[in-house]
């Protein structure tokens, strides 16, 4: 393999810099980029990529944080679930410390709760087999790259008869949601960073109908800090000459039909359905649920427990800043009362949410 | 969460491969991809491996970058 310096010397970082400023030296509006996925959000923040950018190009960011999109319905339905006697939670870490309405996993954690953080879906399988007495209740929040690992697991566990293992599905699709922002008149993107993983999974040609039908440009983009600049390099090449195709900047992971195998497992296990994007709201055909085949693992349908009503937080801003509407700075909450230790929002919680990464790497 | 590692494939065991990354190893699942062999470079998402390092596509971008490079001189 050649080796990550690889994607992030320097010198050619500059020679981007420069040939980007010299592109649109002579614009007067902005083109707007929006870099779709968290992991995007958080590199950029990281290499400081936004401020190094020439004036005419603007970054925003999207609605690709699996966490920060989850609505607050979800985590209350896991908290309510958690109080059951009978139950155990198995998470990926970052959802553990998402405010509910009046409580958190980590709380319910401290306070008896059984609530495991797990690296992979499978290690939720093995604590679902070691503790035969409880249910093991695995949070199925993520985009189309951890979709399949929740069909795989629940594949096997079928097929082992494990009927102590159930999920809480609240998986979404990404070019939908994407087609929804390209109708905000409000945004005025120019152009995608479209994610990278969930492309390795769902192929550049899902984007298609974006560049086609709607004359929206997209570039599938690595997430080292040259795949980005060169992933910028490609979309403003497209912009300027008013082309709009999908381009596949990271194509030494992502093919245009994607992994077959892997799309083959989410056929096999969900169906798709509307979804609730906090933030975004209902947006038909954007998520997935489990088809009827697996609908005894479905935690929500099998387990049924009173959730309480819901109580937003109010003054986050996280719906705006989900749909790249405004910057973490200006939330008013943003470094005084939102911090990472004591999040009000997702946003704020998450490794890949904005409001994280701007308290982590801004300045 | 969706935070992917590119991991080389030190042995393989059923269903299962043994990665390794800068000396951290970690198991993953192969039920997403075919014919994954000792030596490939896969990238692993939350314990399975999601896709293979296509080396000549690698060879591709870096070769741009190196192109951009040799374009030398002040802003083009
Ligand atoms: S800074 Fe905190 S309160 Fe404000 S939008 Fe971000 S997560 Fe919400």
């Amino acid at each position: 393999m050649i080796s990550d310096n690889a994607y992030r010397d320097p010198q050619v970082a500059r020679r981007y810099l420069d040939k980007l400023a010299s592109l649109t030296a002579g614009l007067t509006t902005p083109i707007t980029l929006m870099e779709v996925c968290g992991t995007h959000t958080m590199a950029i923040y990281q290499h400081g990529i936004r401020s190094l950018l020439p004036p005419a190009i603007r970054l925003v960011s999207g609605p690709g944080c699996p966490v920060c999109v989850t609505p607050l319905s979800y985590i209350d339905r896991a908290i309510a679930l958690v109080r059951r006697p009978d139950t155990l939670i198995a998470t990926f870490g970052d959802m553990v410390r998402v405010p509910g309405s009046s409580s958190s996993l980590i709380h319910e954690q401290a306070t008896g709760g059984q609530v495991r953080i797990v690296y992979s879906t499978l290690d939720a399988l093995v604590l679902a087999r070691k503790n035969p007495d409880k249910k093991v209740i695995f949070l199925g929040v993520g985009f189309e790259t951890t979709a399949p690992t929740i069909a795989g697991a629940l594949i096997a566990a079928r097929r082992e008869g494990l009927n102590n293992f159930f999920v809480l599905c609240a998986h979404k699709t990404m070019p939908v949601p994407m087609a929804a922002l390209t109708a905000d008149p409000q945004l005025n993107i120019d152009g995608y960073l479209c994610p990278a993983h969930v492309s390795a999974i769902i192929g550049a040609n899902a984007y298609r109908f974006l560049a086609e039908d709607r004359g929206i440009p997209c570039v599938v983009t690595g997430f080292e800090p040259l795949d980005i600049l060169q992933g910028i390099d490609m979309a403003i090449a497209q912009i300027l000459s008013g082309q709009a195709r999908v381009d596949i900047q990271y194509c030494r992971f992502v093919k245009p039909e994607g992994n077959l195998k892997a799309q083959h497992l989410l056929k096999e296990v969900f169906e798709p359905c509307d979804a609730e994007w906090r933030g975004l709201g209902n947006i038909p055909a954007s998520g997935l649920r489990l088809a009827p085949a697996f609908e005894a693992f479905d935690a929500e349908k099998a387990l049924p427990v009173a959730v309480e009503p819901l109580r937003e937080h109010t003054g986050c801003r996280c719906g705006e800043i989900l749909k790249g509407q405004i910057a973490p700075r200006q939330c008013p909450l943003f470094r005084t009362v939102c911090t990472p230790e004591n999040p009000v929002g997702a946003c704020m919680v998450s490794s890949e949410g904005t409001c994280a990464a701007e308290y982590k790497y801004g300045d | 969460m969706c935070l992917g590692v590119p991991m080389l494939v030190m042995s393989i065991e059923g269903d299962v491969a043994r990665c390794e990354i800068d000396g951290v190893q970690r198991e993953a699942s192969l039920m997403m991809l075919d014919d994954v062999r000792v030596g490939d470079f896969v990238l692993i998402h939350a314990g399975f491996a999601i896709e293979k390092l296509d080396p000549a596509q690698a060879e591709e971008t870096v070769s741009m970058f190196r192109a951009i490079l040799a374009e030398g001189g002040g802003p083009t």
